[in-house]
């Protein structure tokens, strides 16, 4: 709650910031969530400096090395850890890279998905009426389609391209952030704090945005967390029927597709991204439990 | 209840005249499927071809035709297979539905007993197994546990077939990835619901009066725990149709996703058209249906 008066101001502060050293201490504790943050350091680490660290050029061909297996396997060797594909691309450089892929495209069509989604929820939730009404309909229209298959008719639209992906999987994600962000207004703004500042006279924007807006943010925060995984795995998923990112740069998704079409030959194809994917995912499934975990007040 | 019936009966036609929209704008501000079709065509011949199809009369027209026909079930003549859209898709939707059916039969047998176990020996051994299982779980990609199941059904041990629905054999794998996809979600789902359910008076008061435990927990627990487990179910159904569509294209089974998704790619408008609304309408049909079980099953609102 922002309402402070200025001689409890010093108190506050001090309350937050040992609120936040106990949140942190709670999160330092559970080895599960520091697992997830330490994978997803690397990710992060490989993503940017993905020009460093890959060993080859991701899309370099080298015809005479193709099909060559991950280094432990028979006839692997130490140039291409993680073995080389049908025209001879590096599978551990190409993973690296991929790793941009995964990330901007789950972390920005969050981020379109939590603009649309909040603002409407609050607008909904606090205007109620005829706005309220029209919000949830085309709510419960998203709702009911597939977002993978909405996904599919949008990307037939506006064509592959990164771009694309993370508009489609940002303008069909939104629907669960108003969903709640309504719910959670609707229980605040009968509260005694948005009470008193509507009775002194406080505009309703400010209202919204300053008193009622923060409150849901615990909420949104864990729930963006969890959708950024799924974005990604969306993202995987198009990427693999070939409605994705497109063939210039490296996507895990693409990678497990192509190693579908050789799957008798290389294992390793599909093997290494669909891990890649995996850990990720799972790397922020592990933090976002850890965050819903300290932040839910309930649990505390 | 017959307010609460009519209003979800006017929001099922919303989101039906949503859906209809939705699908009808978005296929419309794509390419031109004139050029698709007659690549090397003159421009006159286009034009007529454009009249025929009467992709050149005012959008609102063709929404207005669109929906007219539409209900009669008729979306038009496919571009590519040259015959009428509908059947195409309802040619197909059977096996779809078969291997989501499959699918869901699995996770559910998988889930929920193991949900009620988690929930009864909770912080056991067997406990933290499955939280470990479903967090695995819930971050595999959908078509990669399709692969690496081929790699190691049929690539290494040679056990079932890799591709293909035409034997009871070649459903398994399929079967197995989509179910393993839901499952997670399941047990997590009817794990919290059973340890809420576990910790109330009246399971106190079942076991005070000496009742077997078994009865307690099958007769008791699980009856209210039912209720949000069958409604996550319902709901997830729309998730299921959508991993179907993938695991269709991993296992190239002849289903409505793998259809859709090639048509995608042909810019095959009316069987995008016909395949995204009948796939949403099962979805929507299936949600109301979950709302009238929930009503059923709650009598806290039946009775309000």
């Amino acid at each position: 709650m922002n309402a402070t008066t200025p001689d409890l101001a010093g108190q506050t502060i001090s309350l937050q910031s040992s609120l936040r050293r106990h949140r942190w201490r709670k999160f330092v504790r559970h080895p599960l969530g520091v697992i997830g943050g330490l994978i997803l350091l690397v990710v992060f680490g490989s993503a940017l400096l993905a020009d460093y660290l890959a060993p080859h050029e991701p899309n370099k061909q080298r015809l005479i090395a193709r099909f060559k297996p991950p280094v432990w396997a028979q006839g692997g060797n130490t140039t291409y850890l993680l073995g080389t594909d049908n025209v001879g691309r590096d599978i551990f450089s190409r993973i690296i890279h991929g790793s941009r892929i995964s990330l901007s495209v789950g972390i920005a069509a969050v981020g379109i998905s939590l603009l649309i989604g909040v603002t409407l929820g609050l607008l909904s939730g606090f205007l109620g009426g005829r706005v309220d009404a029209t919000i949830m309909a085309l709510v419960d229209i998203m709702l009911a389609f597939p977002q993978l298959i909405l996904a599919f008719a949008m990307v037939a639209v506006l064509g592959p391209g990164i771009g694309n992906i993370i508009l489609v999987l940002g303008l069909t994600g939104w629907e669960r952030y108003a969903r709640v962000v309504r719910a959670e207004v609707l229980a605040l703004r009968e509260r005694e704090f948005v009470q008193a500042a509507r009775a002194i006279g406080v505009a309703t924007p400010t209202i919204i945005f300053r008193h009622i807006m923060p409150n849901t943010f615990s909420s949104v925060i864990v729930m963006a967390t969890l959708q950024t995984a799924q974005a990604i795995l969306a993202e995987a998923a198009l990427s693999f029927l070939g409605l994705g990112t497109g063939q210039s740069y490296p996507s895990w998704g693409q990678m497990i597709s192509l190693g579908r079409d050789y799957i008798n030959v290389a294992w390793w194809l599909s093997t290494f991204p669909g891990i890649a994917i995996l850990l990720t995912v799972l790397a922020i499934n592990l933090l976002g439990d850890r965050v819903r975990d300290i932040l839910d007040p309930r649990m505390t | 209840m017959t307010a609460v019936l009519l209003r979800r009966l006017l929001r099922l036609l919303v989101v039906c005249f949503g859906i209809s929209l939705i699908t009808f704008l978005l296929l419309h501000i794509s390419g031109d499927p004139v050029a698709m079709i007659l690549p090397e065509a003159t421009e006159a011949d286009r034009a007529t071809l454009r009249e025929t199809l009467g992709l050149n009369r005012p959008l609102l027209v063709q929404y207005g035709s669109f929906i007219g026909r539409a209900v009669q079930g008729d979306f038009g003549q496919s571009f590519f297979h040259r015959s009428p859209a509908l059947p195409l898709v309802f040619e197909r939707m059977p096996t779809t539905l078969l291997l989501t059916f499959f699918a869901l039969a699995l996770a559910v047998c998988m889930a929920i007993p193991a949900g009620i176990l988690t929930a009864v020996k909770r912080y056991s051994f067997v406990d933290h197994l499955a939280t470990l299982l479903v967090l695995l779980g819930q971050s595999m990609p959908v078509f990669w546990t399709g692969i690496m199941l081929i790699l190691l059904f049929a690539v290494a041990w040679n056990l079932l077939p890799a591709s293909g629905w035409d034997t009871w054999a070649s459903t398994i794998l399929p079967a197995i990835t989509l179910g393993t996809f839901q499952a997670p979600l399941f047990l997590r789902i009817s794990r919290s619901a059973m340890l809420e359910v576990l910790g109330l008076d009246y399971v106190r008061t079942a076991r005070a009066k000496g009742l077997k435990e078994q009865v307690v927990i099958i007769k008791h627990a699980l009856k209210n725990a039912a209720i949000p487990i069958v409604t996550v179910i319902g709901l997830q159904f729309g998730v299921l149709l959508g991993g179907a569509v993938v695991t269709e294209t991993v296992f190239a089974i002849p289903g409505t996703g793998r259809l859709i998704v090639r048509a995608i790619g042909q810019l095959d408008f009316p069987v995008v058209q016909a395949g995204v609304i009948t796939l949403a309408l099962i979805i929507v049909l299936i949600n109301f249906i979950v709302d009238l079980l929930y009503l059923y099953l709650n009598p806290q609102v039946r009775i309000s």
